[in-house]
């Protein structure tokens, strides 16, 4: 074997740069991804640890504090009773500690909200990657059925549902799989069409070329190409999914009673809102902050992954 | 340019100097793009630009123009007919660009608005620069123009939209919006590169015309040699943003100063050198073994579905056989079914009549486990290195992926084997934990080679291999095949549009048109004395890398051009 070509300069080795690391690196460098990631993780240490953090204060969701009421049923005190122990006021009516219901709130949102997405990608990567790899009469009728729930009045029908599921069903993890359940068409047909435009490509005619089963061009060389576009997916669906869920218990058709949600708070806070905003405006706030947050991350996510929308 | 002041020239570029910002940092600029540029146009004088890719060769061109991103730097100067373009204001560049500078690009399919009929956009041109001129004016303008870059039916492609023409024809109404405000110079960016070299030879007879009756100046942007040879009259040489060299084409060609141009012109494999020593040497070295390793007989392969319309013929009865060890070149311009066929010896493709036998076992009538095994003895390379390596694996996987898939090797026997492979293919063996992006197109085609040759095939299947490649490139990625056959062996089906690139490297060649093989013979025989009137045509329309050798050429092309009634461009 010749060495004569081994020195020419084509055949120089640039230095190695991990795909992670300068993801990384990019998302370090946009103000938006840092921020909104900050709030993310704000909110899952908050969920996580609620325990510990209200214990700080010494409360917890669900005992009543009468005496911080006036005769109405108004907290005492400026802004809705916010004081040492009381970080967010409390409940009009109950005295509940506000801070608690939030905290424990983002666990029920997060819950969920993650859960429910984790479960509509799969759903939506499994439909999507098949019907757009292999085609055919499978993908015709597949396609056909993403049409239907594309077309169904899911609200409607979640309304109902909930109205009819037995009482001892537990209701965060039936509603995270109800709303999961309706969430993966817009997922399978993102995922259909970047597999329909791989199964094209070269590196996919090569594989089969060589002989590789369908199942292991669909794992090994289909999918690692989707894997950007899912995982954008996913963090822009979260607060969809958190919205559902709030949106379920604001028409009190969500989770019950005493567990503690954005949704339903807010819409209790609703009927209080001229005599005290803070209650309304805390759990609010809170919503908002997390489904903005998830929405820019997937926004710079999708920037620091797609090398053509380079902005500076 | 040390000439001076010279009074024909209507373009002068001196001194120009390009720089793009670098996203990382704003602070440090890179290096420039182009550097210290200088040349003149002059009037009725074609001048070419060559350089390979990433030489600036197009950023210097689009700089003449005003129409590089705004992250680019130009500084220098750049004087049309004594007027300085850069820095000059929008209106006066919007009256240069179409009006006195004409523009073709490289792609004719896209350059046109696929909403617009031909005729409205060549009349929208016409009126850009003239806008109180009649409609009827106009329009006549339109037709006489179509007409003047020989287009035979004017009305009829003044109507057409941009999908209902071919490249030809489409190149060819390109010219003539390039030409509508009678320009004084016309930049050409690869005019010829997309299109097959047939059709090449007609639009570079046009512009040839072009420079002779409007007395035109014309900067051509290339990389191909031949097209050099054939319409320049002065050359540029450029790599990596400086011009090496500079002068008249007979000087370029015959006695090339800079040891760069002459790398270039000895890496473009030429169809003059026919019978050299290192044939003969690598015949020897092939073993002479006579089986078969390949053969097809009758095939017809047909997309769509059968019946009703009965689909698209891609290939209508192909016959012919590859021993062992040997190189079949199969030669076609696009759409002549070349492609089709060699994805049909992968299996890829189903047969609608006829066979293809591979390693002795009938593609037809294989069942799918013995399909799979016959997969093993099967190497594919790809035009497009890019696309055709996974970008999420590493390349030491990618190459071994036939391992993995044919063989129970673990995974410290395969990362031997790529390290092995790696070497056979003569790249480093720190490329075996790169992703592909981070290696050149030919560190890719090398990767893609060498995934093809991991389970030592009976066939290779080759298809365009080269022509995503720069020419030094190429004959690096030529030499490569050349020495791993004669080492392992192997049979390969060598699929190309270049006839040079078929004769450097086939023992015998297929000559495909319209799906119908129509020549068949060695390689020495069809290439130099041909017996189909096609492949005459066929080798006279390919541009050499001599301008003398080329000029003999286009008399012949031109007269056999004559001859054949069905030449439409």
């Amino acid at each position: 074997m010749t060495t004569t070509t081994a020195v020419r300069d084509d055949l120089a080795v640039p230095t190695r740069k991990t795909g992670f690391r300068t993801l990384l690196g990019k998302l370090a460098r946009d103000p938006w991804a840092v921020a909104s990631s900050t709030t993310i993780v704000v909110f899952v240490l908050a969920a996580v640890f609620a325990d510990q953090l209200t214990g700080i204060t010494g409360n917890d969701p669900y005992t009543y504090h009468q005496d911080l009421l006036d005769a109405k049923g108004q907290p005492t005190g400026w802004g809705g009773g916010i004081g040492a122990d009381h970080w967010f006021g409390v409940e009009p009516l109950t005295g509940r500690d506000l801070f608690a219901i939030v905290v424990y709130g983002a666990r029920t949102s997060l819950f969920i909200g993650i859960s429910a997405t984790v479960l509509s990608v799969l759903i939506g990567t499994i439909v999507g990657i098949t019907s757009g790899y292999f085609g055919g009469w499978y993908d015709r009728i597949v396609s056909r059925g993403v049409d239907v729930m594309f077309g169904f009045p899911t609200l409607v029908f979640l309304i109902a549902l909930m109205a009819i599921i037995p009482a001892d069903v537990p209701r965060p993890p039936f509603i995270a799989l109800v709303i999961g359940l309706f969430g993966w068409p817009g997922i399978s047909r993102i995922v259909r069409g970047q597999a329909l435009a791989l199964r094209e490509r070269n590196f996919v005619v090569a594989s089969k070329a060589m002989g590789a089963r369908s199942w292991r061009i669909v794992l090994g060389q289909v999918l690692p190409n989707v894997g950007a576009t899912i995982i954008v997916v996913t963090s822009i669906i979260i607060p969809g999914m958190i919205a559902a869920e709030a949106a379920l218990s604001f028409l009190g058709v969500g989770v019950t009673p005493p567990t503690p949600s954005w949704g339903r708070t807010i819409g209790d806070a609703v009927l209080w809102v001229r005599t005290s905003p803070m209650y309304l405006v805390f759990p609010g706030a809170a919503l908002f902050l997390i489904t903005l947050a998830f929405n820019l991350f997937g926004d710079s996510l999708r920037d620091a992954l797609d090398p053509r929308t380079a902005r500076r | 340019m040390s000439q001076g002041d010279h009074a024909e020239a209507v373009l002068a570029v001196s001194a120009l100097r390009i720089a793009f910002a670098r996203q990382a940092g704003p602070a440090d600029l890179a290096p420039p793009a182009v550097d210290l540029v200088s040349f003149e146009v002059e009037r009725g004088r074609v001048l070419a630009l060559v350089g390979e890719s990433g030489s600036g060769k197009s950023a210097t061109a689009m700089s003449i123009l005003g129409l590089l991103p705004g992250s680019a730097e130009v500084s220098g100067s750049v004087r049309l007919e004594g007027r300085e373009l850069i820095g000059a204001d929008a209106a006066h560049l919007r009256r240069v660009r179409g009006g006195r500078i004409g523009t073709i690009f490289q792609e004719p399919m896209s350059a046109f608005t696929p909403a617009y009929r031909i005729g409205w956009q060549i009349a929208e041109a016409i009126r850009a620069h003239d806008p109180r001129r009649p409609r009827g004016q106009v329009r006549a303008r339109t037709l006489e123009l179509l007409a003047s870059v020989g287009l035979r039916d004017p009305e009829r492609v003044a109507r057409a939209y941009p999908h209902e023409l071919s490249g030809g024809q489409l190149q060819r109404a390109m010219i003539a919006m390039a030409i509508s405000c009678d320009p004084v110079v016309l930049i050409a960016d690869e005019p010829t590169t997309a299109l097959d070299v047939t059709v090449q030879a007609g639009i570079l007879e046009l512009l040839r015309g072009l420079r002779a009756t409007r007395g035109t100046a014309i900067l051509l942007i290339t990389h191909d040699m031949g097209v050099v040879a054939d319409l320049a009259d002065d050359v540029v040489v450029m790599r990596r943003g400086t011009v090496v060299e500079t002068g008249p084409v007979q000087q370029i060609f015959s006695a090339p100063a800079h040891e760069y141009t002459r790398e270039l012109l000895a890496a473009v494999p030429t169809l003059a050198t026919l019978q050299t020593s290192q044939r003969d040497a690598e015949e020897e070295a092939a073993p002479l073994d006579e089986t078969l390793a390949a053969e097809v007989r009758d095939a017809v392969i047909a997309y769509g579905r059968r019946g009703r319309g009965g689909g698209v013929v891609a290939v209508s009865g192909a016959s012919f056989r590859i021993p062992r060890g040997r190189t079949f070149g199969l030669v076609g311009e696009s759409g002549s079914g070349k492609s089709t066929l060699g994805r049909a010896f992968a299996g890829l493709l189903p047969l609608r009549s006829g066979s293809i036998e591979v390693a002795g076992i009938d593609l037809a009538a294989a069942s799918a486990s013995r399909m799979r095994a016959l997969r093993r003895s099967l190497g594919y390379v790809f035009q497009d290195p890019a696309s055709s390596i996974n970008p999420r694996t590493l390349v030491g996987d990618a190459v071994t992926e036939p391992l993995r898939l044919h063989t129970s090797a673990s995974s410290v026997e395969r990362r031997a084997r790529a390290a092995e492979l790696l070497d056979a293919v003569h790249l480093p063996r720190t490329t075996i934990d790169r992703f592909p992006h981070e290696l050149s197109g030919g560190q890719r085609q090398r990767v893609a080679i060498a995934r093809a040759i991991a389970l030592n095939p009976t066939l290779l299947i080759a298809d365009e291999p080269t022509s995503a490649l720069d020419v030094s490139v190429q004959a690096r990625v030529l030499e490569l095949l050349a020495e791993l056959q004669s080492e392992l062996g192997f049979a390969c089906l060598f699929i190309s549009h270049d006839l040079a690139v078929v004769q450097a490297l086939a023992d015998e060649v297929g000559v495909m048109r319209r799906g119908e093989v129509v020549e068949i013979g060695p390689a020495d025989r069809v290439l130099t004395s041909p017996e189909h009137p096609y492949t005459r045509r066929l080798l006279a329309a390919a541009p050499v890398a001599d301008p003398v050798a080329q000029s003999a050429r286009r008399e012949l092309w031109l007269a056999l051009d004559g001859e054949d009634p069905e030449v439409a461009a």
